[in-house]
């Protein structure tokens, strides 16, 4: 047993070395590093895509945003990291406050990005929209008796809310938006309204939270648009809607996946290129169609599926306040029970 | 030799203490940095629930899964049922199901909105309740499913020794089966029995997978929360400070309980136990227990992902999943060899050495598996970053050194899973007499000899369990490869991560399944070779 135990430990040794030791291929040009929230499956055609044009290789790596910025802080000015994406304005707003993302100048961005949708110093861009919003049960619920986030407390829907974490970003920044709005006593006392109309303990994910709406544990949920999107993607006769909440009000909550060039970019003119490249209306149309989103560039038309939901008025506070009020947001919601 | 008899084994064990130790000191830096008002939000409205729910899931799981490991490793090994060769390694397979994977499949199969209760209201009407699934009692259940194989192998490692002697005792003195595992089995296992559970507590106070499918509060979600949501990674590596300090006290505590007692086996090798015979009924029911254990922890969930698996396998399925599987398989081999190694060197440190020192260069050395992994990965790119800056300061240049790199990956393993090899090693240790040893002195072998003669052949199944376990848990590991891996190491878990973070959990079967079957071949491997040792012997 022992010698043959030995040899496959030298085998695997030696496996490894010849991996750490194998030098990487060096690219024509100098290679775009991006570190990205930004799922694989989300990007990795597109950023191919972009290497080819310019001759050059796009690395990247996957990681959740807290992780991606801890990365950053801790690599510091050898960071080989050129560009931060996220799929939260409130990371982004973290970067820069933690000095991790450098302002950038760019009239083609700032005339593309609409201005709530980046940073006013040009720290970070947004890229993709993702509206977080009322989903009904189109065979339990009328459109006609729903209005905004803050009337999911009224007693008509005692029993029959339904919510995702309270540990979950999405739902951080929505009260954290709401807390702009409304103040945080008043938000306080709507979030506990809703804890009172739970129909079931809060979800851990919001597709399982649309296929509880659909099964009928609940009647109305919050969830972010493109989760319906796939599932009716999936089932086109699946049993739940779209309602754009508090359209008479402030409009609905809309949070960001976006970018910001990082502070010791090696490849700086480069990441700027790239950011504008992913801004621009042909490119535009395809960042955001892979997952259902809405394209952050106003003049470029979103996927059928999205376009079926209806217009909508979002609210334009900058996103870039989600972060500033989203540590109130999460202590707010401890003392209120959102688990 | 006598001279270096006190120093060498404590440098020995600080030596690989050190990736630990380097950790440790990244996280009390930027623990130091603690925000004061957020520790009296957490401790007004958060610490008193998370603390409580954690007890309760920490007890529970390993209350279950020693009940189980222990039972199933007494059927196995002790006694005699039909598919008592099948169940003796299949019983293993269940570790190599992420515990993630199993939370998922039970939360999204048998949830309000799951097949199994739509299905069952269909035929029973809308009235129909069900125990929720999304409970306390649920997460437990799945936790323990998920981890009792380390119960499992440990004490089947010892009933294996310990089983034929304990039964010819228990039977001169008229005891049945169950009387001879209580009264005389049980407390000759002991200490493996408490290193299993050591490992299953300290696997699920790291949880944050599972109980993020569940919504269920700990420790580790509160430190998440800290980082993710109130955007302050010094109060969240506070916390896990904090629970590391509260691990290691528990493991104080119950080596003190333990006392000096001595626990060497009466006959060092093994001899083929001759099983007792379950007649009957009793044959029946012992295999229908093995199967429920079986089917609960890997059949059924094996199935379910298999299903969702060949749903996706058009979309996703391509060229890269060799080069996953391939660099999954290389990450988790080398991290086994190096964490054995390192175990080795630790467990021979700590034999030779009861000085104090030394066992608190274990003690810390074996802490990061109680930490949940995110936050170990922190503490690994601190203090990575450290190394690059002081390198960078000495050396010039620019540009990352050691980060990135896959040797930096391998110390943030070493540091999390050392304790999975030491475990293991260290109940092998206590297995051989020192009377073998000082026979072996008496006989002229020097303390090399001693080593590569005596140790490591009789180590042989504590070897082989250390290898396996960190094996198969490196290969579930996500944050600390997510936040250290080089680019383009893109593994298995990796896959996973990716496809859950955005909800898309059917899509995640994929690379979950080939974790799974990957994962089978050193399980199998693994006990296809203890049987055969145990029968040879």
């Amino acid at each position: 047993m022992k010698s043959s135990v030995y040899q496959a430990l030298g085998l695997v040794a030696t496996l490894g070395l010849t991996l750490v030791g194998a030098p990487e291929a060096i690219a024509a040009g100098d290679p775009l590093v991006v570190y990205t929230a930004r799922k694989y499956q989300l990007v990795d055609q597109l950023f191919q895509e972009y290497g080819r044009e310019r001759g050059i290789e796009v690395k990247f790596v996957t990681d959740d945003g807290a992780p991606l910025i801890a990365r950053l802080t801790a690599e510091g000015a050898n960071s080989p990291a050129d560009l931060l994406i996220t799929v939260d304005a409130g990371d982004l707003w973290r970067a820069t406050q933690a000095g991790l993302l450098q302002p950038v100048k760019s009239p083609m961005l700032e005339a593309a990005i609409p201005a709530h949708l980046r940073d006013p110093q040009g720290h970070w861009f947004g890229l993709a929209v993702r509206a977080r919003t009322i989903a009904y049960s189109t065979a339990r619920v009328k459109p006609a008796d729903l209005s905004t986030y803050a009337a999911l407390g009224d007693a008509r829907w005692k029993g029959r809310l339904c919510l995702r974490s309270g540990k979950h970003a999405y739902n951080q920044s929505l009260v954290a938006m709401m807390i702009g709005d409304l103040g945080e006593q008043e938000t306080e006392r709507v979030v506990r309204s809703w804890i009172a109309n739970l129909a079931a303990e809060p979800f851990s994910s919001d597709t399982l939270m649309l296929k509880a709406v659909a099964a009928g544990q609940c009647d109305v949920a919050i969830t972010n648009s493109y989760y319906l999107g796939r599932l009716q993607a999936e089932d086109p006769s699946f049993p739940v809607q779209i309602f754009w909440a508090d359209q008479g009000g402030r409009g609905t909550h809309v949070n960001i996946s976006g970018g910001g060039v990082t502070t010791h970019a090696k490849n700086r003119a480069e990441a700027i290129r790239f950011l504008e490249w992913l801004a621009s209306p042909g490119i535009q149309q395809r960042f955001a169609a892979v997952n259902y989103e809405f394209p952050a560039n106003a003049g470029v038309e979103p996927l059928p599926t999205v376009v079926a939901w209806g217009k909508f008025q979002p609210n334009l506070v900058n996103v870039g306040t989600i972060g500033r009020t989203q540590p109130a947001a999460v202590k707010l919601m401890d003392r209120a029970g959102w688990r | 030799m006598m001279s270096t008899g006190r120093f060498a084994p404590a440098l020995a064990a600080f030596a690989v203490a050190l990736p630990m130790l380097a950790v440790l000191v990244a996280v009390i830096q930027g623990a130091s940095g603690a925000d004061a008002e957020l520790w009296a939000h957490l401790r007004e409205y958060v610490l008193a629930r998370v603390a409580w729910n954690t007890v309760l899931l920490v007890v529970g799981v390993v209350l279950i899964a020693l009940a189980l490991g222990t039972a199933l490793a007494w059927l196995t090994a002790a006694c005699e049922f039909p598919g008592r060769a099948f169940f003796s390694w299949a019983l293993l397979l269940p570790m190599a199901m992420p515990a993630y994977v199993l939370a998922f499949v039970a939360v999204a199969t048998l949830d309000y909105a799951g097949a199994v209760p739509v299905a069952l209201r269909a035929w029973f009407g809308d009235g129909l309740w069900l125990p929720p699934i999304r409970s306390t009692g649920g997460v437990i259940l799945v936790l323990a499913l998920a981890a009792y194989p380390y119960v499992y192998l440990m004490a089947r490692g010892a009933f294996l020794t310990h089983g034929a002697r304990a039964l010819e005792a228990a039977q001169s003195l008229g005891l049945g089966p169950w009387a001879g595992l209580f009264r005389v089995a049980v407390p000759l296992a002991r200490p493996w029995l408490a290193g299993g559970a050591a490992l299953v507590a300290m696997e699920t106070l790291a949880d944050f997978g599972a109980v993020s499918v569940f919504n269920y509060d700990t420790f580790t979600t509160a430190i998440y929360k800290s980082w993710f949501g109130l955007f302050s990674i010094e109060t969240a590596l506070g916390l896990a400070l904090l629970l590391m300090l509260l691990v290691a006290a528990a493991l104080g505590v119950e080596r003190l309980a333990r006392g000096r007692a001595r626990y060497s086996a009466s006959d060092s090798g093994a001899r083929a136990a001759s099983r007792l015979e379950l007649p009957g009924a009793r044959g029946w029911l012992a295999c229908a227990a093995a199967a429920a254990v079986f089917a609960a922890g890997f059949l059924l969930p094996l199935i379910v992902i298999a299903r969702w698996a060949w749903d996706v396998a058009p979309l996703d399925f391509d060229a890269r999943y060799g080069s996953y599987v391939l660099r999954t398989l290389a990450l988790a081999g080398m991290a086994a060899a190096a964490c054995l190694a390192l175990a080795l060197v630790l467990g021979y440190a700590t034999r030779v050495s009861q000085g104090r020192v030394t066992q608190a260069a274990a003690r810390i050395a074996t802490l990061g598996y109680a930490v949940p992994g995110a936050v170990l990965a922190v503490g690994v790119v601190g203090a990575l970053g450290a190394v690059d800056g002081w390198w960078r300061g000495l050396a010039g240049g620019e540009g990352l050194w050691l980060q990135g790199t896959v040797l930096a990956l391998l110390l943030g393993y070493v540091a999390r899973f050392l304790a999975v090899a030491h475990g293991p090693v260290q109940g092998g240790f206590a297995r051989i007499r020192p009377s073998l040893e000082e026979a072996a002195r008496g006989l002229g072998l020097n303390a090399r000899e001693v080593v590569t003669r005596l140790h490591l052949p009789l180590l042989g199944a504590g070897i082989g369990s250390a290898l396996l376990l960190v094996f198969v848990d490196v290969m579930k590991e996500m944050p600390i490869t997510l936040m250290t891996r080089p680019f383009g190491w893109d593994t298995l878990a990796v896959r996973v991560f990716e496809m859950t973070a955005e909800g898309e959990w059917e899509r995640a079967a994929l690379p979950a399944l080939v974790i799974v079957l990957a994962g089978l071949l050193p399980v199998v491997l693994l006990t296809w070779r203890m049987e055969r040792a145990a029968r040879a012997a």
